[in-house]
């Protein structure tokens, strides 16, 4: 059941009907059903494995509440009676017996991940003629293991206690609007509103619809559209080379952009009828400056995971400072300081690309992305000299030049998500500079991807709205400003909105006249 | 901000209404091209009663006339036929007919036997698209619907069509809420010649028995006339092809003596019938132009009352002015389509509907 | 503390760390940053900042990270 269904739009619908009509004490637990009937109906296997996740995870997070538990009683109690050195050495027991659950449930649940999600990537890399074992990836199980895996981190560190019901950590798991395509939520954040006791509430609704059909907007109006010449693109690199990869790469920014961002929409204004306050994912991520920048404005929820889970947790860790303090010592100050970080930056981002996808496009992409962050925080003191020198830095036309060029970097890497395999993508690369076909483009070359004028037409228009609606977020959320409008505009503007996805998005058998040509039987 | 419940509720009324009327206006028209698709809708605009019904694929709408059917014998009639009406659209299409009247007889043209399932998207439109919502309606897309489809893009439209925005003409402006009448109590007129041409041969088929789909439909078919009451009538329309094998002929006729129904294969009765393939079609052999059908209709209606006592409304007063007007809009079309022949050299308003044979 | 200004300052010379209490919520410290601190502090006081002390509330402002480091050496 993906958004783009009438199934889910049913399924909201009676949902929402019945979380404001039942005992406020029983919402959470329809969205748990809810959730499950959601998920079963993607596979039923699929409900083994989230309920494995959950149910370690729930065991393991309350054998470490409970370590800690014994050992701060254990404290207060003998408090006197204890030397330091005593203190010390029961601190240490218990941590270690925490961390010997941690890494066990840590082991056992990105086990389960690596098994389905890599284990034909690993193997078909030793053997070439390998088949595959043929398993069956569980939807979102990508975005559920490091959710889940967060908490128990998190539990870990004691930022705060284990949740003692277990069917309110498998809501927290397989909420339904976030299962699939994130936002990745942190327990402490989103507990507050998840469980909490309901009235229906006329703005959140009204917010939560808007949000829904802009991102219906996004998604089935522009990026579903646009696939259809991004995939005309990317699937015959044979033909389609030179200027014809520099358009795929632009029009799979903006698909990438409409189809993600449309469906963290759906997910947060789903979230918001329901009362449920879901973080956001995107920051206007293409206004970024930087490649940093960018990626802290894109899919927010992951970098932050990665940043404090991963990065942090190396970066820090003993092996870490004691190397950083041995290069201090014997080679310079300035290496010291930098080894750990740069070591943790490109496991994490080696990560991140295996994350995406068991591929060794992604490998090379996230390693892409790293090496260029890294590149670019090296020569960050030759731009800082090269501002000064120039006075640029606050000048509009150099941060437009900083914003394309940040978008174009982008588009280079994102690229190799995009063809089969890597060789394929750098020859691409090369045909850039090679093949010059710029006329050809534009020259009736656009009307051979599959989209028409009208198609054409349809996309800048909604762009430009994308666009507007951007830098209208800027100066404050747009739909607070319509809000205060008479309530007719408001609501002619969504009707507008509703009715322009009915008509211009793509979905259903399309209207193909010759099919219905009449061929007399 | 304030909220007025009257304001939303006036809103929500006032958004339905749009909707549907761009629902109206994104719906293929069916009047210049592929007139077929009007049929089944046109059934509703039909006030009087009839004596007989005529369900069936094209074979019972290209090839009978009411109106000579009137003329003659004084017969009322309506043809419930679509393009490629499958035989579960037929039993649907029936119920549905039973709930507005109930005929003497009825007729079925028993070539789309030979389909045990679905075909096509676009021909479940082409029938099911015109029918009034009901739980007859519900039943026959759940029969019909192939597995790519939505009910719900059945029930709503404009789910289906909204991709048309790019191709909107005048048209679909002009017949927003009213569309004219295409047909003749259900008849589509083609006064132009085409005489047989290439034939393909006749080709061998792995299995000659009839689905099991098939006949379930047909047993309802005959159940349902007989618990309303109604005589069932089977026949083959004549044509030169599609082929009608022997083998299907023989099961259609045990089936017929088995149930005690009346089948008439009229491809027996061609050259009685004075019908020459040179001359009577106007696609080769597949449908009957005009003067093709009226010689069938002519030789059918004879049976018809000879063998089912049918009354002659000829003399019934308020019969009357009703079917002289239809008499005069069948003159009317007829002398518009003769005239274009004559102009153009064939016929410019039924459009470019192929003529392929689609097997 | 002072030494802790100092660090501050080296990352980043254009801010006033004196005053700012918003370090981590301005974003002004980026987790480039944080990383390079604590591997100075722990050079510089020999203590071991642990994974879970790296939160907003002790990196914000220069006092709060001389706090954490009281507490870290004691």
């Amino acid at each position: 059941m993906l958004f783009t269904t009438s199934n889910f739009i049913f399924f909201i619908i009676i949902l929402t009907v019945l979380y404001y009509l039942i005992p406020k004490k029983l919402q959470w637990v329809l969205l748990l059903i809810g959730s499950l009937i959601f998920y079963g109906i993607a596979g039923t296997s699929y409900l083994i494995y989230i309920s494995l996740t959950v149910v370690s995870t729930y065991l393991v997070t309350i054998k470490i509440d409970k370590i800690q538990e014994i050992y701060d009683a254990n404290i207060k109690e003998n408090k006197e009676k204890l030397s330091r050195e005593e203190r010390k050495a029961i601190k240490a027991e218990a941590n270690g017996k925490k961390r010997f659950w941690l890494v066990l449930a840590l082991l056992f649940n990105f086990g389960i991940l690596a098994v389905l999600k890599y284990s034909d990537f690993v193997v078909s890399n030793i053997y070439k003629d390998f088949g595959g074992f043929g398993f069956v990836l569980p939807l979102g199980i990508s975005f559920y293991t490091f959710q889940t895996m967060g908490y128990l981190i998190d539990v870990y560190w004691g930022k705060y206690r284990a949740e003692k019901n277990v069917f309110k950590l498998g809501l927290f798991t397989s909420f339904f609007p976030q299962l699939i395509q994130g936002p990745i939520s942190r327990f402490d954040d989103l507990k507050s509103t998840l469980f909490a006791e309901k009235d229906f509430n006329w703005d959140n609704f009204e917010f939560g619809v808007q949000r829904i059909l802009w991102g219906y907007f996004k998604k089935l109006v522009i990026a579903d559209r646009l696939l259809i010449a991004v995939n005309t693109i990317i699937r015959d690199p044979g033909t389609y080379q030179g200027a014809y990869v520099l358009l795929g790469m632009f029009f799979y920014a903006i698909q990438l952009y409409a189809d993600f961002t449309g469906g963290i929409d759906i997910a947060i204004g789903v979230g918001q009828v329901l009362g449920i306050k879901l973080k956001e994912n995107f920051n206007r991520p293409y206004f970024s400056k930087s490649i940093v920048e960018y990626w802290r404005r894109w899919h927010i929820t992951l970098g932050t995971w990665f940043r404090d889970y991963m990065f942090f947790p190396i970066s820090v860790s003993k092996p870490m400072i004691n190397l950083s303090k041995y290069l201090r010592k014997n080679v310079n100050n300035e290496l010291g300081k930098r080894v750990p970080i740069y070591i943790a930056t490109l496991l994490v981002w080696l990560t991140t690309g295996i994350w995406h996808g068991a591929a060794w496009n992604f490998v090379v992409w996230g390693l892409g992305n790293g090496i260029v962050i890294l590149i670019s925080q090296e020569l960050s003191p030759l731009y800082d000299k090269f501002h000064n020198k120039f006075d640029v830095k606050d000048k509009f036309y150099f941060k437009v030049f900083q914003i394309v060029r940040t978008f174009w970097l982008m588009s280079f890497l994102r690229t190799f998500d995009c063809y089969r395999d890597v060789g394929t993508t750098f020859k691409m690369y090369y045909s850039i500079f090679t093949v010059r076909n710029l006329n050809e483009i534009f020259s009736g070359g656009l009307m051979k991807l599959g989209l028409a004028i009208e198609d054409y037409i349809l996309l800048t228009a909604g762009v430009v709205l994308l666009l507007l609606v951007s830098l209208y977020q800027r100066s404050g959320g747009i739909r607070i400003r319509l809000s205060k409008k008479p309530i007719f505009l408001n609501y002619i503007l969504f009707f507008v909105l509703f009715l322009s996805i009915i008509i211009f998005g793509t979905y259903g058998i399309g209207f193909d006249q010759s099919q219905f040509i009449y061929s007399q039987f | 901000m304030k909220r007025n419940k009257i304001t939303y509720i006036i809103l929500l009324f006032f958004s339905i209404g749009v909707l549907y009327v761009i629902q109206q206006l994104f719906m293929p028209k069916y009047i210049s091209t592929i007139q077929e698709g009007s049929l089944v809708e046109e059934y509703y605009l039909e006030k009087a009663n009839h004596d007989v019904l005529f369900i069936g694929d094209c074979e019972v709408f290209s090839n009978i006339s009411p109106i000579k059917l009137w003329e003659e014998y004084g017969i009322t009639s309506y043809i419930r036929g679509s393009a490629q009406q499958l035989i579960w659209h037929s039993y649907y299409l029936l119920e549905d007919a039973l709930r507005y009247e109930k005929p003497k007889a009825v007729v079925y043209n028993v070539l789309a036997m030979k389909y045990n399932e679905p075909q096509k998207e676009a021909y479940n439109r082409l029938t099911l698209d015109g029918m009034k919502l009901s739980t007859t309606k519900i039943k026959a897309l759940k029969a019909s619907m192939m597995e790519d489809e939505s009910l719900l893009s059945y029930i709503v439209p404009i789910l289906r069509y909204h991709s048309r925005w790019k191709e909107l003409t005048l048209e679909d402006f002009k017949y927003m809420f009213k569309k004219d009448k295409v047909s003749h109590n259900g008849y589509l007129m083609r006064v132009d010649t085409k005489p047989v041409g290439y034939l393909p041969r006749e080709r061998r088929l792995p299995d000659y028995q009839f689905g099991d789909n098939s006949y379930e439909y047909l047993e309802r078919i005959t159940k349902l006339c007989k618990d309303n009451d109604v005589e069932l009538i089977l026949i083959k329309s004549p044509s030169v092809y599609p082929y009608w094998h022997e083998q299907w002929d023989e099961q259609i006729r045990e089936y017929a003596e088995k149930n005690d129904i009346q089948y008439i294969n009229f491809l027996d009765y061609v050259e009685e019938m004075n019908i020459d393939y040179e001359r009577d079609t106007y696609d080769g052999g597949l449908h009957l132009n005009l003067i093709g059908a009226e010689k069938f209709t002519d030789y059918f209606g004879q049976i018809l009352k000879e063998n089912y006592n049918l009354p002659d409304h000829r003399n019934d007063e308020s019969l009357k002015k009703v079917w002289e007007d239809k008499i005069a809009f069948y003159n009317q079309m007829k002398k518009e389509q003769e005239e274009e022949l004559r102009l153009y050299g064939y016929l410019k308003s039924v459009g470019e509907a192929a003529q392929k044979i689609d097997e | 503390m002072d030494i802790i200004v100092e660090m501050l300052e080296d990352l980043h010379p254009e801010v006033d760390f004196e005053q700012c209490s918003s370090l981590i919520d301005d974003k002004i410290l980026d987790s480039f940053d944080i990383v390079s601190l604590v591997t100075d502090l722990s050079e510089e006081f020999d203590i071991t900042i642990s994974v879970e002390e790296l939160t907003p509330e002790n990196f914000n402002s220069a006092k709060s990270i001389y706090e954490m480091v009281q507490r870290l050496i004691d």
